[in-house]
């Protein structure tokens, strides 16, 4: 229950970040999804990723539809401003905030049901026009919040609990994102933390359109032995591709690295990606490339994990549409009124 | 009788035949010749080869209505050839092309042939240019024969195609093939003339949608979400249009972000999340726009998070009639979304009020952090308007309403979302990125506290509903308030009226005066009612609510809002989708006194007291 207040006490010794802040200041109101829900340990890792980068959690706003996954900004970042919109209908409401203040980070929390079935031609149309924000998808094949109905996402040959069949094909979201123009895409697994926070973190410093489908199994509907999105299944055919670290601005790289197991991408504000690769077929820097190791995959039944796509040309709407590079709603009657002598030149043009 | 500028001339042409530019110019020949013009562009949804009408009503006294009855038909159309000579005013004129020999079956009216594809094919030698220019040879020769100012004209080709001076020159050669074949061959006594008076000296001619996508600039907006929609379209465009012009900075930058939505859902939701985010931003529509983005008003009423929105109201239901006019998105835009809502609604009656109202709604949206919906419609929005000049007062502060800055949260110890602190039932808001520790909330549609903390608890969830009422309640102050005009004698009898049908009620009342009658007038302005409106129906015995619709929205909304009993309340209903005309209304108003006496009694009770 969310309006459950969590205990204030902390410990003492808890690491600090830049902010001199600790990961509970990161926290939020208690989950009241299931028990053992991924989506919980994909809040996790948005704290995570949010406390490693400092970023000043009331300079994030976070933004979802509506469904399981659409609740979970509410149980992280209490010092954000949050928006639970209308179903499907975040990246439009997220696409309106961003205009308004391009200053922010936008995070966007959705699910396959929010994002794959009514709200399609949103999320389609949000990356085609590579708004600056990180898009998350707890993807968990099923509707959770109104019992366990197939969504768009679930694979074909996945069946319900109950053993029904599932008559139709799938949506690979991330396939999907790729070819319409993100500039960021990854998959993930909510259970594999190691893997996930940096992706978070890269993905939030990205500046363009970053897109992370999150593996993230729901206990209650849809993690029975008959399905493609359990945790078992998941571990079983889970294929990494690599591994990405972020390297702020100005820090020194401090890992040591095997030579020529890594690829190095500097990123619009100095901060470095290194990208450990494990599978050498790929490139992530190829959007083809790209896209025909997911589909290799596909057919085989693994899912394949890591960086899938990195476009280093970044770029975001703001660019393409030339707006002010100080927030729009900043501006004052001075910047924004044309006043009395703009009229004069109107009324001229009409007379 | 001769008729100096006072008369309806109408064109029939074929729409993609460039037509649009000349008839224009023809108008605003007469309007810069001083004297009023109303016209009105009827169109087809469609792009190419369907039948168009432009119909401009030149009146000396300034009636901006329709009027029935055509003085000089130019029938350029074969295809309406037929029904449009019955719309000519026995002893009119039937304007024509005769390179083709025609056949008239009316003998009550004149007929003046001018060979326009023949003087075209002997002059130019490009077939586009021999079709475009055949309707500037007809407008030269209309000028001859009509007694326009050539000079007028010349000057409006120039400043037509200032950006394309090499089209200057064809073009004049053309009119003056218009001119010169009148003068030498057409007998130019005609009972229709213009001549010069100075009544439209310091007027403009506008159009609504120009006026208002002008005053979104004026009022602050910054952001748009859109979706083409007709008759909506063209409001963003000028808005982009102006943004050009007024909004970028010394490095080139824009101050506004314009983004064309996938649908109306999208645009909508991109209005809002830039309002929330403390953008002043909007978007514009029609009735199936409103239609889908139902769902979203909901949430921007219920989570109270300002909207302007512009609803250009076309025929409906469903697509109906998308380049007609219509007053017919009343209820559904009053009570748009599910569940108990109810939306401020702002009524233009001509492009002035469109730019004012759009300037003005930006602060009523950010006072009263609810939706604000300017209901013009097609015939404001896409026909050109004689108004005054546009005006602002430079000394004129943005009202961004109670939004909380850093320093008035350093100030808070126990600040609520929606805690109704001040009594007005308008809470305080504060914008993502203000302060590093206080004021963040969590916005949502689902039923919540004063906090903005998620509750299921029923009688939180009804406390919060009324305190959202009493807001509803407590915005009249804002809002413009309707206008009333009293009839010269006493009298019984009141006409309720608001948007585009304001010209042709004035003309109407001027006819009905002339002829005895008594009326009072009201014109609504907003919604909700204020107590003037009340006030107004509980002075008169008879009321009448004129409006443009077929199930008397506006009368449905009067009623039940200020809880009338509406025996006593009458309609007169347009919706054929044409802008009501003044004979319309005089017949229908004659039509209720005929069936009921005591009516008929106190509209001319001067005369039967005599």
């Amino acid at each position: 229950m969310s309006y459950i207040k969590k205990p204030s006490a902390k410990h003492p010794r808890l690491p600090k970040n830049r902010l001199g802040l600790t990961r509970r200041d990161y926290e939020g109101a208690l989950s009241t999804l299931c028990a053992g829900c991924g989506h919980d340990s994909v809040s996790s890792a948005i704290i995570e990723a949010c406390f490693n980068l400092s970023i000043p959690a009331h300079k994030l706003a976070k933004l979802s539809g509506i469904g399981c996954s659409s609740k979970t900004p509410t149980y992280f970042l209490n010092k954000s401003h949050g928006f639970n919109s209308v179903h499907g209908r975040m990246p439009s409401v997220a696409t309106g905030a961003n205009l308004a203040n391009r200053d922010l980070f936008y995070l966007g929390v959705s699910g396959d049901g929010d994002t794959a079935s009514i709200g399609l031609g949103q999320f389609c149309h949000i990356i085609r026009r590579r708004l600056n924000m990180l898009y998350v998808v707890d993807n968990n094949g099923t509707y959770g919040l109104t019992k366990g109905q197939f969504s768009a996402t679930n694979d074909k040959e996945s069946k319900s609990k109950k053993g029904e069949d599932n008559l139709f094909e799938s949506i690979d979201l991330a396939a999907l994102a790729i070819q319409l123009g993100a500039g960021f895409v990854a998959r993930s697994f909510s259970g594999d933390k190691e893997q996930l926070v940096p992706l978070m973190t890269a993905a939030l410093k990205y500046k363009g359109f970053s897109f992370i489908d999150v593996i993230s199994p729901c206990v209650t509907f849809n993690n029975h032995i008959q399905s493609t999105k359990s945790y078992q299944y998941f571990r079983e055919h889970n294929e990494a591709l690599g591994f990405l670290d972020v390297i702020p601005d100005k820090e020194e790289i401090k890992i040591q690295y095997d030579e020529g197991t890594t690829t190095e991408v500097e990123i619009h504000d100095g901060s470095k990606m290194i990208l450990r690769k494990l599978d050498n077929n790929h490139n992530p820097y190829d959007k083809s490339n790209a896209l025909s190791v997911l589909n290799g995959h596909q057919s085989d039944g693994s899912v394949v994990t890591g960086l899938i796509y990195l476009d280093k040309n970044e770029m975001d709407l703001h660019d393409t549409i030339n707006t002010n590079h100080k927030p729009l709603n900043i501006l004052s009657e001075k910047e924004l009124c044309p006043g009395s002598s703009g009229l004069d030149f109107v009324n001229k043009n009409f007379s | 009788m001769s008729k100096v500028n006072d008369f309806v001339v109408k064109f029939a042409n074929v729409n993609g035949s460039g037509s649009a530019s000349a008839n224009l110019m023809f108008a605003k020949s007469i309007f810069r010749m001083g004297v009023p013009v109303t016209p009105k562009n009827i169109f087809p949804s469609n792009i190419q080869g369907l039948p168009t009408w432009f119909e401009v009503r030149i009146s000396k006294d300034g009636y901006a209505a329709r009027r029935d009855g055509i003085d000089c038909f130019i029938t350029l159309n074969p295809q309406t050839y037929q029904s449009d000579m019955k719309e000519i005013l026995p002893g009119g004129y039937l304007i024509y092309d005769n390179t083709m020999e025609r056949k008239f079956p009316r003998k009550n009216i004149n007929y003046i042939g001018i060979p326009m594809a023949k003087i075209c094919s002997d002059n130019y030698e490009d077939p586009r240019q021999r079709q475009l220019f055949k309707n500037i040879v007809c407008l030269g020769a209309l000028a001859v024969l009509l007694k326009i100012d050539i000079k007028i004209i010349e000057n409006l080709i120039k400043e037509d195609f200032e950006k394309k001076p090499k089209l200057i020159p064809p073009n004049i050669q053309a009119l003056h093939l218009g001119i010169d074949y009148a003068k030498n061959n057409l007998d130019l006594n005609l009972d229709i003339s213009v001549k010069k008076v100075r009544t439209t000296k310091k007027k403009i001619l506008i159009q609504g949608n120009e006026a208002a996508g002008l005053g979104c600039v004026y009022g602050g907006a910054t952001v748009a979400g859109w979706y083409p929609i007709t008759p909506s379209t063209s409001l963003v465009e000028a808005f982009q249009k102006y943004v050009n012009i007024f909004r970028v900075n010394d490095e080139n930058k824009v101050n506004a972000g314009i983004v064309q939505a996938e649908d109306e859902l999208s645009a909508v939701g991109m209005a809002i999340g830039a309002n929330w985010n403390g953008a002043r931003a909007f978007t514009a529509t029609s009735g199936p726009g409103v239609s889908l983005m139902s769902e979203f008003l909901g949430l921007a009423y219920f989570a109270e998070i300002p909207l302007v929105l512009f609803n250009i109201q076309r025929g409906g239901p469903s697509t109906g009639m998308p380049t007609r006019t219509q007053q017919s998105d009343i209820l559904s835009c009053a009570y748009a979304s599910h569940g108990d809502t109810k939306h401020i609604l702002l009524f233009p009656s001509d492009p002035k009020e469109c730019f004012e109202m759009a300037a003005q709604s930006f602060d009523l949206a950010d006072i009263l952090q609810t939706p604000i919906i300017v209901m013009s419609d097609l015939d404001i929005g896409m026909n050109d308007w004689v108004i005054d000049p546009l005006k602002w007062d430079d000394k004129t502060k943005y009202n961004r309403g109670k939004v909380l800055n850093k320093k008035d949260l350093d100030d808070l110890v126990n600040w609520g979302r929606y805690l109704d602190v001040d009594g007005d039932g308008i809470p305080y808001r504060t914008l993502p990125g203000t302060h590093e520790t206080k004021g963040s909330y969590f916005t949502r549609g689902t039923s919540h506290d004063a906090f903005a903390g998620y509750t299921e608890d029923g009688r939180i969830n009804a406390d919060n509903m009324m305190r959202i009422t009493k807001k509803f309640k407590k915005s009249l102050k804002y809002l413009p308030r309707s206008i009333r005009k009293k009839a010269k004698e006493e009298t019984s009898i009141g006409i309720i009226y608001f948007g585009s049908t304001a010209c042709a009620i004035d003309e109407a009342n001027d006819i009905l005066e002339s002829q005895g009658h008594n009326i009072d007038l009201l014109r609504i302005r907003s919604f909700p009612f204020g107590r003037g409106i009340s006030s107004f129906i509980d002075e008169h015995e008879h009321i009448i609510v004129m409006e443009q619709n077929r199930d008397a929205q506006m009368r449905s909304l009067l009623i039940n809002e200020l809880n009338k009993n509406c025996s006593n309340i009458h309609s007169i209903l347009n919706f054929d989708g044409s802008p009501v005309t003044a004979d319309f209304i005089v017949k229908e108003y004659l039509n209720l006194l005929k069936k009921n006496e005591s009516m008929l009694k106190a509209s001319k009770k001067k005369k039967t007291a005599a």
